[in-house]
């Protein structure tokens, strides 16, 4: 892959808990509008790791970054970056649903807008309708947006939280195991969806379902006790990894 | 299965909660007992000349009115929630969202020990900083007393109810590019509401009762107030002075103010209770 093309960058990336290091050393590219999965047994750090992509790992009290992470050539734990701007450009999707329960589902979405200074209601009614499209959403709240964020159906939250991150148009959304609280129907949406939103996004996906990485990734990371094992072309990294732990977590032999 | 150990079991049951039937009913005397007693003694006092006549002269034989010590207890509440509400709730976001250091730690350690303070030690404190100084009793010093009393009861509350707010509600905020502050500001305030609100709604029951810091700061008149700096009547001091008086008609307003004061605080604890939890539970247990 082109050095040009690599939408994130990471070097040396430790993060750490108080003294316990979660994530060691890790060098990865992601490259731009592309699908990136992280796959790797509980506790691995994949978390941890996709939190540090947008600066989201140190509001955890206790907590502490070191090394680079290029955004687009830019180190975003560079001094004088601010973690507010870094989360403008880079959204993020939770494990469980988090809508804001009392607002209501149009609220939810304008929400990003609103507290980004955009006051033109015209503009905020048509990025929240887009929003909604995109996440494959609008038909079925489009009567409803006054209902509460939370009355909907949970693989319908999670779609909303996702309209929500792509209402302020990030360049990159992380997704944190963005389907291990929905049922296999509302999985499958939202993996069409993620198929959908890498042409325009670069995505990058925590799952421990290797098949959901093999379904919607391009590249997919193997990640074992907080170090990156292998990174690959999904196909390969499943079909002929390199490396015998990746083959021995992918035939489930340990994990 | 019916073994002896059973049986024995069984015995020890019902004796338990029998023991423990009982300590209720031993708790709830006193109360029911106050309760009943204040309300049929003082409910047929209620009437408009109650509500609103002035305080009769001592001995005379007018049936006369609390309107003056019902006004001044409500001045004295109002200067003290305009002070301390406003003071706790921003303590109660500082010690919940800011408090995680040294100077959090000793802001909530303070104001546990205000907690605790016998509130006739507040009322002198009033009484040096207000009452010396400005020459005589007055409202502004009670309400001051009332401001330091209910300042730890709003700010505990606020810092209580903004501690439940989800972290994941924080974090969503936080990932769509809004800052700390202002993810505050919105999510967390907004959520935290229903439990600030009841911390506010509980802090005036609170010092709707109080006495001591009263007798100490607003003084005693039988007239309406006209100004906040002049003594005032209120229904703590009120019931005190009227109790020991050796008048009758006196002794009928004691309990008619005592009745009336009882029914207020019942109704704002009632009225806390109703924004908890929606109206639908209202005696639901407290976390």
């Amino acid at each position: 892959m082109g050095e040009s093309s690599a939408k994130i960058e990471t070097r040396e990336l430790d993060a750490y808990f108080g003294s316990n290091k979660a994530v060691k050393g890790i060098d990865i590219k992601v490259k731009a509008n592309h699908a990136t999965a992280i796959i790797g047994p509980s506790g691995c750090g994949k978390s941890t790791f996709i939190r540090c992509l947008n600066r989201m790992h140190e509001v955890v009290p206790g907590t502490r970054v070191t090394g680079e992470v290029l955004l687009e050539g830019e180190d975003i734990y560079s001094r004088g970056t601010n973690p507010v701007d870094v989360r403008r450009r880079v959204g993020m999707i939770f494990q469980k649903p988090n809508p804001f329960p009392n607002a209501s589902i149009f609220d939810n979405v304008a929400y990003g807008l609103r507290m980004n200074g955009i006051r033109d209601k015209a503009f905020i009614q048509e990025q929240v309708e887009r929003s909604l499209k995109q996440a494959a959403l609008w038909d079925e709240v489009k009567d409803n947006l006054d209902a509460s964020g939370v009355s909907i159906s949970g693989g319908q939250q999670q779609r909303l939280c996702i309209a929500r991150a792509m209402a302020i148009e990030p360049e990159v959304l992380l997704m944190d195991e963005p389907c291990s609280a929905l049922d296999p129907i509302a999985t499958s949406k939202i993996e069409d969806l993620i198929f959908d939103l890498k042409n325009d996004y670069t995505v990058i996906i925590v799952t421990h379902n290797m098949q959901q990485a093999a379904r919607v990734a391009d590249w997919t990371a193997f990640m074992y006790l907080g170090e990156l094992i292998e990174f690959n072309k999904t196909k390969r990294l499943f079909e002929n990894p390199e490396e015998e732990l990746t083959e021995r977590y992918i035939t489930g032999r340990f994990g | 299965m019916n073994s002896k150990g059973f049986r024995k079991r069984m015995i020890k049951d019902r004796l338990a909660t029998v023991a423990a039937v009982a300590c209720v009913i031993a708790a709830l005397v006193p109360l029911v007992s106050i309760l009943v007693d204040v309300l049929i003694k003082g409910l047929p006092q209620f009437s408009f000349e109650f509500l609103t006549g002035t305080i009769p002269p001592p001995g005379s034989d007018e049936v006369g009115g609390i309107g003056p010590a019902i006004v001044g207890t409500l001045a004295a509440i109002g200067i003290g929630s305009l002070i301390g509400i406003p003071i706790g709730i921003v303590s109660g976001i500082f010690v919940s969202e800011y408090g995680d250091n040294l100077f959090g730690r000793t802001v909530r350690f303070v104001m546990d020990v205000l907690a605790g303070f016998p509130s006739i030690i507040i009322g002198i404190f009033a009484y040096l900083v207000l009452v010396v100084s400005l020459g005589g009793p007055n409202a502004f010093a009670g309400g001051l007393a009332l401001s330091i009393i209910m300042l730890p009861v709003v700010a505990r509350t606020t810092e209580e109810a903004l501690k439940l707010v989800p972290t994941s509600l924080r974090e969503a905020s936080l990932s769509l590019g809004v800052s700390r502050s202002a993810t505050i500001r919105t999510v967390v305030l907004s959520n935290g509401k229903p439990g600030i609100i009841t911390g506010i709604m509980l802090s005036i029951a609170r010092i709707t009762g109080e006495s001591a810091p009263l007798l100490l700061t607003v003084g005693w008149t039988a007239f309406y107030p006209t100004t906040l700096s002049q003594p005032m009547a209120s229904m703590p001091v009120l019931i005190y002075q009227f109790a020991i008086s050796p008048f009758d008609n006196w002794h009928d307003l004691a309990w008619g103010a005592s009745a009336f004061l009882i029914l207020l605080v019942l109704g704002l604890n009632i009225t806390v209770r109703i924004i908890a939890h929606g109206g639908r539970h209202l005696f639901k247990r407290r976390r």
